[in-house]
This record gives C-alpha cells, sequence and structure tokens, in this order.
C-alpha cells in the first residue's frame, strides 16, 4: 500500500497577532508548524504503512523553509519527503496548487491512498485536497473521520456530516481529506528524529514536473485578491458581576425579544 | 518575476509596508524593496499605493467567450429529499445580485422524485428549476454529481454558481471548479456584485477571521463560490411566483460512480447539527466533567439550540467530536453563540466570532472570551446556567 500525505507549513495561529496601529497581521516571529489538520492525514498514513507495508511519501508545495515541516513527518515515521518549491509557483490559489500537487504525485508513480487534511488553518479553503483527486481522475472521500477496512483495490471509510455520518466505500487509488476525530498524532520517537535529521528532503521546481507553465502560480489562477481589510472590531461588551440572580435575569431580559 | 517595485514613482511613503499582510515589504534608502521569498502575490500592496508605484502582472488565460456566460445559479442541495436552509439563504441573495445584473435566477436540482420540491424553490425565487431524476441521485455522490453538473453548466452557461459551504458543497464544488477550469472561493460571508465591471466581490475570512479577502474570478466563468450557512437572510415563500421546471436527463456514463453509499448514520442526539442552529450552548473545561453537560443539554433544549464545546471537553472525551467548535473542528455562525466555561483561546474564538450575539459565562473576569462577548456574566456556571434555563423557560412561555 503506497500512501501519499500532503501537507502544508503554517503560521502557527495561536501566535498570531494584530498589529493595533496598522490592523494587519504581524507574522514576524511567528513560528511555522505543520497544518494542525495535517498532523492527522500523517499519523493515518503511518499507521496505514505501518499495517500494510509499503511506503508512505510525504509532499509539501511551498517556500525552501517548508522542508522543516516534512522533516517532521518524516520523524514521525514517513519514509520519503519531496518539496515542491520555485518562484513560478508563488500566487497559486487552489486550482493551481491542485494542479502543482497533482503533477507532482503522478511524477512519484505508485500510489494507492493520497491523504491530506480537511482543510488548511490559513486559508481555510478545503479546496485542494478534491483539486488533486478531480486533476488525477481519481475518486475522493472527504471529511473522514474513520477508516473501516482497506482491501486490495477498495477501501470503507465513515465520512462526517452534519447530522452524523456516512459510510462510503471506494475504489482505489483514491484521496481522502481527514478530519481530528481519525486518531491521536505520535510524538515523534528519537529513533525517528535522528532519521529525520538523516533524511535529504527530495526538491522539485517546475522544470523536474511535466508541467505547462501557464498553469502555475499566479498566472494559472482565475482567482485573484482584490482587497484585504480588517473586520470591524466587535463594540466592547457588557459584563454583568454580582450575585447570580441578578446577573441572570439583566440577560434574559436583554435577550428576551431576541427570541420570540 | 511577476511583482515589482517602480523606483522612479515610490515615493517612499511606507504605506505599502504598513499594508503588507505578510511583513514582507521593506524600506531601503526611502523605497519599498519587495522580499519575493516571502511575498504571496496578494496585491493588497498594488491596491494601497497611491503613485502606482507597484506593478502586479497577471497574465492569465480566461474562459473562451466568457461573455456568453448569464444568469445566476444556485445548487439546491437536498437530503433525504429536503431542501437544505442555506440553499434559501442563497436564493435570498441571489435575488439581490440579480438585480444589478439584470439576471435571472436559476436553481440545479439533482434526486429522485422531487418534482414537488421544484415548485417549492420556484415560491422561494427561483425563476428556472433545472431538475435531473434519476435513482443514482437520490444521495450525494461525488462522481456523478459532479459529472452531471458540470454537463449542465457547460450546456447553459451561467455566469455565477453558487452553493453552500456545507459538507457536501464544499466537496462536490471543488470538483466542479477544477473540471470546468474556473475560480472557485471558499466560505464567503459576502457576496456583491462590482458597479462598474460587474465582477462578482466574494468576500471572505482568512486566517481565521483575523483579515477578511475580497476575492474576484475576473475572466473566467462561471465566478464560483461556496458560501457559509446563516449569514445571509433567508428569501420569502410566495406561492404566486411563476418559474419554469426544465427538465434534464443524465447519461448512464454521468451516473456511474467509483464511490458507494452503504449507510448513513444518523447521530441520536438531535442537538448536533451546529450549522443549522440558530442557537447553540457551548461547553468547555469549566464544565468539569461529562455529566455536567446535562445543564447545558437542558438551557439548549429551553432555547431550541444545539449544543457546542470547546476542544477542551472532546479532548478529556466529556463529549463527541462532532460537537466541536473551532479550528479543529467546526465553524459556526448562529444568532445567539452562549460560551459556558470556555476560555476563549483563538482557535476556539475564530471559530465562532462571527455569530451574531456571543455571550459568555465565566468565572475568570479576565477570560479572553469576554473581549469578542457582546454580553458577559461573570460568576459560577454551574449556578448561573440552571438559573438561565429556568428563566428562558418563564420568559419564553409568556
Amino acid at each position: 500500500m503506497n500512501v501519499i500525505i500532503c501537507i502544508k507549513q503554517v503560521p502557527d495561529t495561536t501566535q498570531v497577532q494584530i498589529d493595533p496601529e496598522t490592523n494587519t497581521l504581524i507574522r514576524e516571529g511567528v513560528e511555522s508548524i505543520i497544518n494542525p489538520f495535517d498532523m492527522y492525514a500523517i499519523e493515518e498514513g503511518v499507521r496505514i504503512k505501518e499495517k500494510f507495508g509499503g511506503k508512505a511519501t510525504v509532499l509539501s508545495m511551498g517556500p525552501p523553509q517548508a522542508e522543516a515541516a516534512l522533516k517532521e513527518a518524516i520523524s514521525m515515521g514517513c519514509d520519503e519527503a519531496i518539496l515542491v518549491s520555485d518562484r513560478a509557483f508563488a500566487g497559486s490559489d487552489t486550482l493551481a496548487t491542485g494542479y502543482t500537487l497533482a503533477k507532482a504525485i503522478e511524477k512519484t508513480g505508485n500510489f494507492d491512498i493520497i491523504l491530506c487534511g480537511k482543510q488548511a488553518s490559513d486559508g481555510d479553503t478545503a479546496q485542494v485536497g478534491p483539486g488533486i483527486a478531480t486533476q488525477l481522475d481519481i475518486p475522493q472521500v472527504t471529511y473522514v473521520k474513520k477508516i473501516e477496512k482497506i482491501e486490495e483495490k477498495s477501501a470503507v471509510v465513515e465520512r462526517m456530516t452534519e447530522e452524523g455520518y456516512e459510510i462510503v466505500q471506494t475504489s482505489l487509488p483514491c484521496l481522502l481529506t481527514v478530519v481530528k476525530e481519525i486518531n491521536e498524532p505520535r510524538i515523534p520517537s528519537l529513533k525517528g528524529r535522528m532519521k529525520a535529521k538523516k533524511t535529504i528532503v527530495t526538491s522539485w521546481k517546475a522544470i523536474d514536473l511535466d508541467v505547462e507553465e501557464n498553469r502555475l502560480g499566479l498566472t494559472g489562477s482565475p482567482t485573484w485578491v482584490s482587497k484585504i481589510f480588517t473586520p470591524p472590531a466587535r463594540p466592547q461588551g457588557e459584563i454583568f458581576e454580582g450575585p447570580a440572580d441578578e446577573t441572570t435575569s439583566k440577560l434574559v431580559n436583554l435577550l428576551k425579544n431576541h427570541l420570540s | 518575476m511577476n511583482i515589482k517595485v517602480i523606483e522612479q514613482k515610490c515615493t517612499g511613503c511606507t504605506l505599502c509596508v504598513k499594508t503588507c499582510p505578510f511583513s514582507c515589504i521593506k524600506m531601503v534608502n526611502k523605497k519599498a524593496v519587495i522580499d519575493l521569498d516571502t511575498c504571496t502575490l496578494c496585491g493588497a500592496c498594488v491596491e494601497v499605493c497611491k503613485f502606482d508605484a507597484i506593478e502586479l502582472k497577471r497574465d492569465s488565460g480566461s474562459t473562451p467567450n466568457k461573455e456568453e456566460y448569464k444568469g445566476i445559479w444556485v445548487f439546491a442541495e437536498q437530503k433525504k429529499g429536503i431542501i437544505q436552509s442555506v440553499v434559501y439563504e442563497l436564493l435570498g441573495k441571489s435575488r439581490e445580485l440579480a438585480k444589478k445584473l439584470d439576471a435571472e435566477v436559476s436553481c440545479v436540482l439533482l434526486g429522485h422524485d422531487m418534482k414537488d420540491t421544484a415548485q417549492e424553490l420556484i415560491h422561494r425565487g427561483a425563476d428556472n428549476v433545472y431538475i435531473v431524476d434519476a435513482p443514482e441521485l437520490k444521495h450525494f455522490l461525488d462522481e456523478p454529481y459532479t459529472k452531471v453538473l458540470v454537463n449542465l453548466i457547460r450546456k447553459y452557461r451561467p455566469e455565477i454558481f453558487l452553493c453552500g459551504a456545507t459538507f457536501i458543497g464544499r466537496s462536490l464544488i471543488s470538483r466542479v471548479a477544477v473540471k470546468l477550469h474556473t475560480g472557485l472561493t471558499a466560505d464567503c460571508t459576502e457576496l456583491d456584485i462590482d458597479d462598474a465591471e460587474k465582477y462578482l466581490l466574494q468576500t471572505r475570512p482568512a486566517f481565521g477571521g483575523n483579515i477578511m479577502a475580497t476575492i474576484l474570478s475576473k475572466n473566467y466563468r462561471p465566478q464560483m463560490a461556496t458560501v457559509r450557512h446563516k449569514v445571509m437572510k433567508e428569501s420569502e415563500c410566495d406561492t404566486s411566483r411563476k418559474g419554469k421546471i426544465i427538465e434534464e436527463t443524465a447519461t448512464p456514463a454521468l451516473l456511474r460512480s467509483r464511490t458507494k453509499l452503504l449507510d448513513i448514520v444518523e447521530e441520536i442526539s438531535s442537538t448536533v447539527n451546529l450549522a443549522e442552529a440558530d442557537i447553540i450552548v457551548s461547553g468547555g473545561r469549566g464544565m468539569k466533567g461529562p455529566e455536567n453537560f446535562s445543564i447545558l443539554n437542558e438551557l439548549a433544549e429551553a432555547l431550541g439550540g444545539a449544543v457546542g464545546s470547546s476542544r477542551a471537553a472532546v479532548d478529556s472525551d466529556w463529549i463527541a467530536y462532532s460537537h466541536q467548535v473551532g479550528q479543529t473542528g467546526k465553524t459556526v455562525c448562529p444568532d445567539i453563540y452562549i460560551a459556558c466555561g470556555i476560555s476563549g483561546q483563538i482557535q476556539h474564538l475564530v471559530g465562532m466570532q462571527s455569530a451574531k450575539t456571543i455571550i459568555a459565562v465565566n468565572q475568570d473576569p479576565g477570560a479572553p472570551i469576554f473581549t469578542v462577548a457582546d454580553y458577559g456574566i461573570v460568576g459560577d456556571l454551574f449556578e448561573v446556567i440552571p438559573l438561565l434555563t429556568k428563566k428562558f423557560k418563564e420568559a419564553l412561555s409568556k
């Protein structure tokens, strides 16, 4: 069973702060982490490999420093790491990103399951996973919370919905996007960390991939950001302190009309 | 390179430095210098520069004959034959947009035995309903739904295509947009039409709602967006409205699927559908144990709402993951969000801060949740919540 796990390096949102003067994000000094949802994808990929044999390859598109994220995935048990990095990819929207990653996956050759986190914590689009599946013309199941079974040519998974979940069978190869409930990511072992240190991350540029140049980066992106602004701050609220009987009456009176 | 500063025009005003959301512009010898390794080409600096000193080349292609694309389409998501409420929200917004475009609003409905439902969509604001009826389309499956939609869009060429940012919507439309090779914006909270060029202005939160971005798909059609639940107003039902129902058929090839739905499991708790809930009562670490969630259930029941939770409560196994609100859980936008014993870490706030009214109950007056709360009660939640339940019940029964 060959597994490919697609990950993204994102700014650690716990550290993101707003500059009160300019109302913009302060990104300087903010640490980069693996997108939280991708941690579950890595863990699941490693578990599949451990159970069925084969290889777990971790793949990321991003700036050179994303190598750190890939090494972390190696320390968790992935076998190989590939970084797709080139200035030609800058400004990629989800269409161009899906295209580029799909081309990189094609180059890796044989795969049975592609795993992605359900969405990235910085962009929150949840579009790249399905985008890759579509470009590769393979089936997908999104929001997977459990893999029930994997056989040679098919898998059965549980897919989260608003009301509960669905049990879905898919043929292989396929792409799955996973949610947090699927597992608990392991802490890298010392041995894993040593391996990560020694591992050389494969680096591919645009010329290494069989890509059409006009489908990459900003040029290959139909969506353009036309404006970025800070949402108006919420006005200071009314906070009640004192005996619970009084504070609750105040609140209920304020909300009463709102509710009927 | 796609972006550059034209030195002769740069006055060194530093406006771009302050605007760059990614802190990648510096002043060197009183001229702006962009760090190309960190620049994401978002274009915020280009827009803000008063001297046209920053040039961003966007020599991308376009959809052939894009001016032939007309009208607004809404994906009429159904589950078990019931139209999801976000569809009516989209119809409400689409009527506004249609006025500005002088265009028609159409729904596309995929399912089985759904004719009566098509009429309902007309009453709610659709001028046309394209309906494809097949047993294979009774329940959502990515591939047949994608192929049938792509086929219809290619045939009828809508200018705008909207869909709810639901589990189904986000999965399906991502596939459709790639097949059509067009732009798609996820999880919009605002839609409008540009006065001059008539583009669809798609506004969405980014970085967990810390910033907002307005996104355009200038050269590609249709302009596609998924839209968050509960932010737009539902269209009214008017049974006198008239419209056309257009029946389309799907060939067996379009209906073929490599995935198969084996079973649908609905979780017993009716209080779990957070996306549809008008009121959410959420509990965090301050709940102290799983047994105490019963007081939240009672309050939620009294208000007709759902029960949510913070990550801390889910990680402690006090409540199922499907209730989790926040970065690694669900993003919700109810009318009223009541956070009980939740401190309000940024990962939780990003999942609920677009709620219309936020109420916090917490023992600690310094808890960050109070900074986003419209109303707050500082106190012991085990005393406060039961009192709230009792008083709301009294108030609502009058």
